[in-house]
């Protein structure tokens, strides 16, 4: 009962997580842009959620839409620095990531902010509109995972609908080419500096949606909630990736990531609970990471051996 | 159409590696005019058609090309007045994608890409029709990956898309020198093709000296950063490659045809 209780957990914050890994999945997959901002604006969108909640009493949901925006500002500034000022592109996500940092710490005035007041969270708020637990005949816990399941699986259809939606656009397919071939865009008429651009504030924006989510439904925004944040959104995307393979359409592509997301935070659970600390869990990412990496090389490997043995 | 007026062009100034590759470089194209053109390797070929595409900036003198000058227009802007293909099958096209959506991006050429679905019904209609234009079997194939097709396929894609919408002037920088013989006369007979269907101002860069002469209505031979033989009409179509080698030597002082050349 408590492996499964912490199964059901695993899930509630794989679906919140899943849509990080849609931000990564843009940049790293679609825009093949590897973007080190991702870190920052996690922290970012978890740090606006809480100041506006915590601090200025606002509607959890709407504090959603400006952390986002916040998220998708932070997308623009690695953009500029890359198109404008031609700084590569990993050196310029991760100048954004490290003055997100300060930013982060300026925007809380401290390094933890948790969301004190009982309605003060997306949760909450929809688990008032219910029975109380007791009523429902379980413990208070299993209902606050339940809820989270249930907002995790609307947010991530949503925004499944909206990056299908998206990448069918002319612009989508725009930038969808600029990530395969930009001399080709150019070529085209297209001026692949903007297409990067709009590609990070898109992702960004996901990503800061998504911190705002794992903020609100863990009690609390830490500055260094982004740590490890791009392996974490790499190891959804490279589990899903493995399990359907890759020769999948788009929207099921996102719909691998979600799973590939809810087991990742399966394996960890399955971890934490045989016993390992959760200090140990950065390097058990990196170690799923690369397990999950190597398999395609794996398996290939077998198969020139059975082709050399024909 | 085109007028290309004294344009200088010098890659890496003031360094060990300094190379002057256009030095006051003039041509003028009259519309409907295909153009091949010849000459060695450095003589300025391909960056001449990279300066008409914006991919390089002249250091000095203009491009006007059918009355407006694009000589310092960003190479997005000025694509829309301009149909390109590469030498490299890669370049023109994005291997991720569908054939459909490839095309779909040539057509919006010039045009704003906004929240707009990217492919219309009537499009896909359109592409079928345009696809069996170039006979590979590409019109039923119209959601496969553009990775999938040959090279020759791709070249011929990369055709169509920069004539779907109707390019001022059709840069072909060597595109059928990476396929095989028999891939690259048939990229060949194709692009004359929709060059003479669709009555297009053209400048097709070639190593191949036989096709120079073969195709179009104007040979030009280039040395050295400038234009040395400029030859159209029933004169173009009188030369033989012998001609041509001899006018090749003569320029350069011998040391010009090299083996590709002669081979070719």
């Amino acid at each position: 009962m408590n492996l499964l209780l912490a199964i059901l957990g695993a899930m509630s914050q794989g679906l919140f997580w899943a849509i990080l890994a849609f931000g990564i999945y843009i940049t790293f997959r679609i825009l093949n842009f590897a973007d080190m901002t991702c870190e920052g604006s996690f922290a970012t969108g978890g740090s606006v959620c809480a100041l506006l909640v915590a601090g200025f009493n606002w509607n959890p949901f709407l504090s959603l839409i400006v952390a986002t925006l916040a998220g998708m500002a932070a997308g623009a500034i690695t953009g500029l620095l890359h198109t404008k000022l031609k700084i590569p592109s990993i050196l310029a996500g991760i100048l954004t990531m490290i003055s997100l940092y300060s930013i982060n710490l300026r925007i809380m005035g401290q390094s933890n902010t948790p969301f004190l007041r009982d309605k003060s969270t997306i949760i909450t708020l929809i688990k008032d509109l219910l029975p109380p637990a007791k009523e429902l005949g379980m413990k208070d816990s299993t209902l606050q995972i339940l809820v989270v399941i249930v907002l995790g699986v609307l947010f991530s259809a949503l925004m499944i609908g909206f990056l299908y939606w998206f990448f069918g656009t002319e612009m989508g397919c725009a930038i969808r080419a600029t990530g395969n071939n930009e001399a080709m865009v150019r070529a085209q008429g297209g001026n692949t500096n903007k297409y990067i651009i709009i590609g990070l504030v898109v992702s960004n924006g996901l990503i800061a949606l998504s911190g705002a989510l794992v903020a609100q439904s863990q009690g609390y925004a830490d500055v260094t909630m982004g740590v490890g944040a791009i392996v974490i959104g790499l190891a959804s995307i490279i589990i899903g990736e493995v399990i359907f393979h890759k020769k999948i359409s788009f929207a099921h592509k996102l719909i691998a990531i979600i799973v590939g997301s809810i087991i990742y935070r399966i394996i960890i659970a399955l971890v934490l609970h045989i016993g390992l600390d959760t200090s140990d869990l950065k390097l058990l990412t990196a170690v799923v990471v690369a397990i999950a990496l190597s398999i395609p090389v794996l398996r290939k490997k077998k198969v020139v051996v059975i082709q050399e043995e024909e | 159409m085109l007028r290309i007026e004294k344009v200088y062009k010098t890659f890496n100034p003031g360094t060990i590696n300094e190379k002057r590759v256009l030095k006051g470089l003039s041509l003028h194209l009259n519309p409907s005019d295909f153009v091949t053109v010849i000459g060695g390797n450095g003589a300025g070929k391909s960056t001449t058609l990279n300066m008409i595409a914006g991919v390089h900036v002249p250091d000095a003198g203009n491009i006007i090309l059918d009355g407006v000058d694009i000589t310092g227009m960003p190479e997005y802007e000025r694509a829309k007045y301009l149909g390109r293909v590469f030498q490299d099958p890669m370049m023109g096209t994005a291997a991720n994608m569908e054939i459909q959506e490839n095309l779909a991006l040539a057509f919006r050429r010039g045009e704003k890409r906004g929240l707009r679905w990217g492919i219309s019904k009537e499009e896909k209609i359109k592409y079928t029709e345009a696809l069996k234009i170039l006979d590979l079997g590409l019109e039923t194939r119209l959601t496969s990956k553009v990775g999938l097709l040959s090279g020759g396929q791709r070249q011929a894609l990369t055709l169509l898309m920069a004539t779907l919408q109707r390019p001022k002037l059709l840069l072909l920088d060597e595109h059928t020198a990476a396929l095989d013989p028999k891939t690259a006369n048939k990229v060949l007979e194709i692009t004359e093709h929709i060059v003479e269907s669709n009555k297009l101002t053209a400048l097709m860069v070639t190593h191949n000296m036989k096709n120079a002469i073969q195709y179009g209505n104007r040979l030009i031979m280039m040395h050295e950063g400038k234009i040395i033989y400029d030859v159209s009409g029933e004169e173009k179509k009188n030369l033989k490659v012998a001609d041509l080698l001899a006018k090749f030597e003569s320029a350069s002082g011998g040391e010009f045809a090299n083996d590709r050349m002669i081979l070719s």
